[in-house]
């Protein structure tokens, strides 16, 4: 690509398109954002076709210093490059789902372009303060997202949001501040390589903690997340379960984790204890949702405790499925949000009761709706089990207890996901409403379809999610081995026989040999 | 120091002083001169903020910049709080004109009392003496107890008067104790002499003075815990008038007492830290809690201004260059969310014309009229310091001196509860956005008003950080001044 500097277009599309939105009618603002979606779609392709695997670290950089030793820095590498096309993969499927918004269209749409803007920059910000002001950001347009078009309750989970993420990475900041001041530098890749006193790691590790705990979310902060997908329109809750909660996995991929390396080995039991609580517990609770919304939500809390453990694994199998669990999450979670969009908008409730045997007016429906709920719980040859069979390959090699219990959430996935559809799919047709629902429109076929490929090609092929990143994840490995805690598995190797165990005595004894040294 | 080089430090005072005297006589030669008086008095202030500009680009400090044998310094410091100080007050004159010829009480006075109040301010921020401290305090604070009581036939206004008349005169009172005791317990009323003699260690009554002139200080800034006046004097003055309260005022009161702790006691720095500090996060914190549960606008402001003086204090615990420089750079940027603001709530009124100062009737305001609500939305959430916008500089360069300073469990507490401010701020973002019209709001505005709403928006849109390189570098000189000790 030269010296095009794609990441700033990327930025800057979505940008003038969202102030563009704010001055015409509706029917222009729809088609505003579609176009300039679009247009980053295609140069979200255009990145990853571009970026050279196996290359340097950091690609696409762009540097420009501006103030007070803070400088506009961008640049991607395997991990960002992967979150930024989800992000835009996203983007058009969330403006085609906001067909049914119908009042402050343009506001509406302007607040979705400026969100993509931030959610880029986010993953693609290289200077710490530009980060915190991409990641800090994206609660104003969130929060008049929710509070604006969402439900009945959308003023209180509007406040929630905003409070409880504000108090999250207010923290982060004055840690930030902290390391600006220790390091000399804001620059991320130099940060990265940073060899922070221990004693201070802690506190740093605390701070950040406290930022990535809530947007991820962990157990028990995660109590915004169901009020706020809960109140905020489908496409609102696409962006939030799709993109904004990756940006906590993020975070601990890129900040805590190289940067505070032995305070994280040091807090892994936290990070355990919690993700064990939250698979546990909110798997729980999703089972015995009403609200089909809520049902996703806590499923979301559950999937994220895995992301969460894979990452703490400090090996390269748990940060790869952790990795490919955030992608996957992001496209199920999305789509499963897209199919309580389809019937919420048909007849206008959440509730489980309400619904029932859509398998046989919308067998469509029903299929897409299956696919997403089969790749919710893991099913092989769906991206979901591709993520949670890595995040728990890794965590087995740390940890056997932990595996085991967060291993149980796969068996309550497959419960409440299963509970749900059969109660929405299946059964008889309790309500004459619900049973006279028209099947798939053909731009309800474009927004699932594309997610059902990708998930699809996730889950048989993932080989090309996993090769951009792995150079990246081995280099987190490296830094991370030095710190890594032991794991528990304790393998001792026995003495090897001295010939295979199908060896038939006597017979190719010769032509065995050659084999072996073959592999 | 020949008496000539001192005349021409205080030029800008001087021409203050004159300008304020030739309008008195206008203003008392012709009752309906009032819109002469005030653009002619906008002009003088515009001359005041040019001749007090060379000091500032210049960086000057040390001896150069002392007048009258060390009683007055001219240096970058004071140069930069000027400006600041003259431009809000150019603001001020832009906006009262069409308020008060509503009411039929404009009267050219107004511009008069408000270049007098201007040229106190400017002679506190300058003042390296208690005396030529307190003159200039004195002179501010009279003109201000008139102004604060300029409706005189309103209650509400005549009421904010005379509250603000008794409860500064008590505070000027605890001052001017505290400046006998720091003469007694040091001989000298210069900052100079008394930074001599309070090297070393603290004598009991040096720091009871020390206490007292803080405490007085306090009273200046609305700090926690001598803020009560604040909400109930900012409510019952005209709008106008509490702008100008809350911005020029403020400023020269900080930067005084900035010159105050780093300059007189600049030795005892561990002593008055730990005041600071408590005022710091009192004033963070109920400031924050005590907007929560208004329902007036000015009310609301009112705090919001106690709870930035927490931050702006942070700045000064940290008893540094880059403290003092954060605090410059942050007191500038509150001064444009603070004028916004103000005159955000001034373009409110009703189809007859009334005021309008309840969060109530501002419900809605962004479908019936989506250009003010953007503003005051972007106002209020920069206040809350919520990036991109540009109150969050400020407080990042607050927060970034504080950890310099080894004071990062401060600057923890500080911006965790900035928090809690967040709430009434994006409260009132949800009353424009979220809540069903009160269209109540009438009425197209004066040119002025959308004038200064409109630049002090683009000054604390992201547009701002384009300033940041010559604002900081500003600051950064004129700190440096302020720490120049000869």
């Amino acid at each position: 690509m030269g010296g095009f500097p794609i990441l700033s277009v990327m930025l800057l599309v979505p940008l003038l398109a969202g102030v563009a939105c704010l001055f015409v009618e509706a029917k222009a603002a729809r088609t505003i954002a579609l176009a300039a979606t679009l247009i980053d779609l295609a140069l979200g392709v255009v990145l990853w076709l571009n970026f050279d695997i196996g290359g340097p670290q950091w690609q696409f950089t762009e540097r420009a210093p501006l103030f007070a030793g803070f400088s506009y820095a961008l640049g991607i590498d395997g991990i960002a490059l992967l979150l930024i096309v989800l992000s835009v993969f996203l983007m058009p499927i969330c403006i085609l789902a906001s067909h049914s918004i119908e009042k402050r269209v343009g506001e509406y749409m302007a607040a979705f372009l400026f969100m993509e803007v931030l959610m880029i920059g986010v993953f693609a910000a290289q200077d710490l303060l530009l980060f915190y002001i991409f990641f800090e950001a994206g609660l104003i347009p969130m929060y008049l997202i929710i509070g604006i078009w969402g439900g009945q309750n959308r003023i209180y989970a509007a406040y929630k949001f905003f409070l409880y993420t504000l108090l999250g990475s207010v923290l982060m900041l004055i840690a930030m501040l902290w390391m600006v001041n220790e390091a000399g530098t804001t620059d991320i890749p130099t940060l990265m390589q940073y060899d922070f006193p221990v004693g201070a790691q802690t506190w740093l590790w605390l701070a950040f903690f406290a930022s990535f705990a809530v947007k991820m979310p962990m157990w028990p902060v995660h109590t915004w997340l169901p009020d706020a997908h809960v109140q905020a329109p489908t496409a609102g809750s696409v962006i939030l379960a799709g993109v904004l909660l990756k940006m906590g996995g993020y975070g601990f991929i890129r900040f805590s984790l190289p940067m505070f390396p032995e305070a994280s080995a040091q807090f892994v039991w936290l990070i355990w204890g919690l993700s064990m609580a939250a698979v546990v517990i909110t798997s729980l609770i999703a089972l015995v949702q009403q609200d089909m919304k809520k049902l996703i939500a806590y499923s979301s809390v559950a999937h994220m405790a895995i992301v969460t453990v894979g990452l703490f694994a400090f090996n390269v199998q748990g940060l790869e499925g952790a990795m490919i669990v955030m992608l996957s999450h992001g496209l199920v979670s999305g789509a499963l949000f897209l199919c309580v969009g389809v019937i919420y908008d048909r007849l206008h409730t959440r509730e489980i009761d309400r619904y029932g045997g859509l398998a046989i007016n919308m067998p469509k429906y029903a299929l897409f709706f299956l696919l997403f709920t089969m790749a919710s719980i893991g099913l092989p040859g769906t991206s979901g089990f591709v993520g949670e069979f890595l995040s728990l390959a890794g965590i087995y090699q740390a940890n056997t207890w932990v595996t085991l219990v967060c291993a149980t959430g796969i068996i309550l996935g497959a419960g409440y996901m299963l509970y749900l559809y059969w109660r929405i799919a299946f059964g008889v047709q309790r309500n004459a409403d619900a049973a006279a629902m028209p099947d798939l429109s053909l731009r309800e076929w474009l927004m699932l379809g594309p997610i059902a490929a990708a998930v699809l090609w996730m889950g048989v092929y993932p080989e090309s999610f996993l090769a951009p990143m792995r150079q990246d994840i081995a280099a987190l490995d490296a830094r991370l081995s030095r710190a890594a805690p032991e794991g528990d598995a304790h393998l001792v190797a026995g003495t090897p026989r001295a010939e295979a165990a199908n060896a038939v005595e006597g017979t190719h004894d010769a032509a065995h040999g050659e084999a072996e040294g073959a592999h | 120091m020949d008496f000539k080089a001192s005349l021409a430090l205080i030029a800008p005072e001087i021409l203050l002083s004159l300008s304020a005297l030739a309008l008195l006589l206008v203003a008392a030669w012709s009752r309906n001169s009032s819109r002469l008086v005030s653009i002619l008095a906008a002009v003088a202030l515009g001359g005041a903020a040019f001749l007090a500009a060379p000091a500032l680009c210049a960086g000057a400090m040390g001896p150069d910049t002392a007048a009258f044998g060390g009683q007055f310094a001219a240096d970058a410091f004071a140069s930069f709080s000027k400006i600041l100080i003259y431009v809000a007050a150019i603001g001020c004159l832009m906006i009262a004109p069409t308020f008060f010829d509503r009411n039929g009480a404009m009267r050219p006075e107004y511009p008069v009392l408000v270049l007098l109040a201007t040229l106190g301010m400017g002679i506190m921020v300058s003042a390296t003496d208690f005396i030529t401290l307190y003159v200039g305090l004195e002179l501010n604070s009279l003109a201000a107890y008139v102004l604060a009581s300029f409706m005189r036939t309103d209650d509400r206004s005549a009421e904010a008067g005379l509250k603000y008349f008794v409860l500064g005169a008590l505070a000027s009172g605890i001052l001017l104790y505290g400046i006998s005791l720091v003469y007694g317990f040091t001989g000298a009323t210069s900052f100079e002499g008394a930074r001599a003699a309070l090297a070393g260690e603290l004598s009991m009554g040096a720091l009871f003075g020390l206490i007292f002139v803080l405490a007085g200080l306090a009273f200046k800034i609305s700090a926690v815990p001598f803020h009560m006046w604040t909400p109930d004097v900012y409510e019952g003055a005209p709008t106008p008038v509490t702008t100008f309260f809350s911005t020029a005022p403020k400023v020269a009161a900080i930067a005084l007492t900035a010159r105050v702790a780093l300059d007189a006691f600049g030795m005892q720095a561990d002593a008055w830290r730990q005041i600071v500090i408590f005022a710091a996060l009192a004033s963070i914190i109920l400031g924050a809690l005590g907007a929560i549960g208004q329902s007036n606008l000015k009310r609301l402001l009112a705090y919001s201004s106690i709870n930035n003086v927490g931050f702006i204090l942070i700045g000064l615990a940290a008893a540094t260059v880059g403290g003092v420089s954060a605090m410059l750079v942050y007191l500038a940027i509150y001064v444009a969310m603070s004028l916004g603001s103000f005159v955000a709530v001034l373009m409110l009124r009703d189809a007859e014309g009334r005021q309008l100062e309840g969060i109530a009737d501002i419900a809605g305001l962004s479908r019936t009229k989506p250009v003010l609500a953007l503003c005051v939305a972007a106002m209020m959430l920069s206040l809350a310091g919520i990036p991109p916008l540009f109150g969050f500089w400020g407080k990042l360069v607050v927060f970034q001196a504080a950890v310099e300073a080894d004071l990062a469990v401060l600057a923890a507490i500080g911006i965790a509860a900035s928090v809690i401010g967040a709430f009434y701020y994006i409260k009132i973002v949800k009353v424009m956005y979220f809540d069903e019209p009160a269209d109540v709001v009438k009425g197209g505005s004066d040119w002025a008003h959308w004038l200064i709403l409109g630049v002090t928006t683009l000054f604390v849109s992201p547009l701002g950080y384009l300033l940041t390189g010559p604002l900081g570098d500003l600051a950064d000189r004129a700190a440096a001044a302020l720490f120049f000790v000869a």
